[in-house]
């Protein structure tokens, strides 16, 4: 058999633990019997193409779905999909969705007592360039209660869905906001182990990107699993 | 360069405005000569159905994907919301035996509760010699094998999801 390559498992404390008892909804259903170590094959290393085909003009730009301009705080969120090589992940699709300026989400479950924005979907989506590079203009999320504990709040958060090159490197994950006075207080952040790991879910102010009297830019790099036969490679030259 | 990944998050309960697909259940149209449906429903561990989940299907490279094309589907790739009952249905059709492994689609679990995704795979009860060779359902303990196998219904296979409990599904390490 070939070599083939695969994709490195990331170190211990990057990911949260399925059980994660201080976010009670983990309690029934997290599976209870270990995982299986499944060894890469080509069902793993493969993943289904994604691009331009899928998108609209307007998906991502979240401010300009409708007539009307939404509510709150416009803001550029930009960054490059990368592996864990620090090579760029091109042509690749970004999902993102999130609640408008007042913390609610257009979603039928959704009904604490503020207000939907008849101007805001609150949902985008791209195609990384060949540089791993992606943008989008939106509106800065507002934080919003939930039921896991007493007077529970929620960081202001963006959800972000990639893809990458293969099933192994599929992740969905949550940008936040630099500073957020509510991470002390989120089991759902806190439930990434490593403090560093923790941090590249921040978002970084970045004003070289803001674009003056208009919007504020947050420069967010996401980092999916890179190649484990690297080393070998570069042994061979 | 060594970069370390970014965490996974839960898509909590709000993914279907961001990631349900209108045509997302339909790997291949539904006039395709051979189409399955393979449906089930995803279950918690005291037995409820799980009705804010997304599975998503894989079943990688085939000559016979056309998809992925402008005004066509998903090159491989299912995708469906569960309902209110805890279901979802993918339309497809029956990968070919690939790499020495027996007839399998790779699924992904996404859902509030799971901070990160669970993987899963179909296998299918009519290729009982290709699932007698294959690497992977060997790995597995002759009692939790069958969580991994489809059963056969009149338009295709029936595959429940068991986050936990006594029947949990089995659930592997990418």
């Amino acid at each position: 058999m070939t070599e083939v390559p695969a994709y490195r498992r990331p170190a211990a404390g990057t990911h949260p633990p399925l059980n994660t008892p201080a976010y009670r909804s983990t309690a029934l259903r997290h599976p209870t019997r270990p995982l299986i170590l499944l060894p890469q094959r080509l069902t793993e290393l493969t993943g289904p193409v994604l691009g331009e085909t899928l998108l609209s003009p307007t998906d991502n730009d979240l401010t300009r779905q409708y007539d009307g301009e939404p509510q709150g705080q416009r803001i550029i969120v930009h960054g490059r999909v990368l592996d864990g090589d620090g090579h760029p992940v091109a042509r690749s699709l970004i999902e993102i969705w999130q609640a408008n300026a007042g913390g609610r989400y257009r979603h039928a479950a959704d009904s604490w007592p503020s207000p939907l924005d008849p101007y805001f979907d609150g949902v985008g989506r791209t195609v990384t360039d060949d540089e791993g590079r992606y943008e989008f203009v939106t509106i800065k999320p507002g934080p919003y209660p939930w039921g896991n504990h007493a007077n529970a709040w929620r960081p202001a958060h963006i959800h972000f869905s990639l893809f990458g090159r293969a099933f192994a490197q599929r992740l969905v994950t949550q940008m936040y906001f630099p500073d957020d006075p509510l991470f002390t207080h989120d089991p759902i952040f806190n439930a990434v182990p490593d403090e560093a790991a923790r941090r590249r879910m921040v978002a970084a102010l970045d004003m070289e990107r803001t674009a003056p009297r208009w919007a504020l830019a947050f420069r967010f790099d996401v980092v999916l699993r890179g190649n484990a036969a690297t080393p070998f490679e570069e042994v061979r030259g | 360069m060594r970069l370390g990944e970014t965490p996974s998050q839960t898509v909590g309960p709000y993914l279907t405005i961001g990631l349900a697909w209108d045509e997302g259940a339909y790997v291949v149209p539904e006039d395709t000569a051979g189409a399955v449906w393979i449906s089930g429903t995803v279950y918690d561990g005291a037995g409820d159905t799980v009705s804010d989940a997304l599975i998503e299907t894989w079943q990688g490279p085939d000559v016979h994907w056309t998809r992925g094309v402008p005004g066509g589907g998903f090159a491989g790739f299912g995708r469906c919301p569960t309902d209110g009952g805890g279901r979802y249905r993918i339309l497809t059709r029956l990968p070919e035996p690939v790499d020495g492994q027996a007839p399998h689609l790779d699924v992904s679990v996404f859902a509030r509760g799971l901070l990160d995704r669970v993987v899963t795979r179909v296998y299918f009860p009519d290729h009982e010699l290709a699932n007698g060779g294959d690497p992977v359902l060997a790995s597995v303990s002759d009692e939790r094998r069958r969580t991994l196998l489809a059963r056969q219904t009149p338009d295709g296979y029936a595959f429940d999801i068991r986050l936990q409990g006594a029947d949990e599904t089995v659930f592997f390490d990418v």
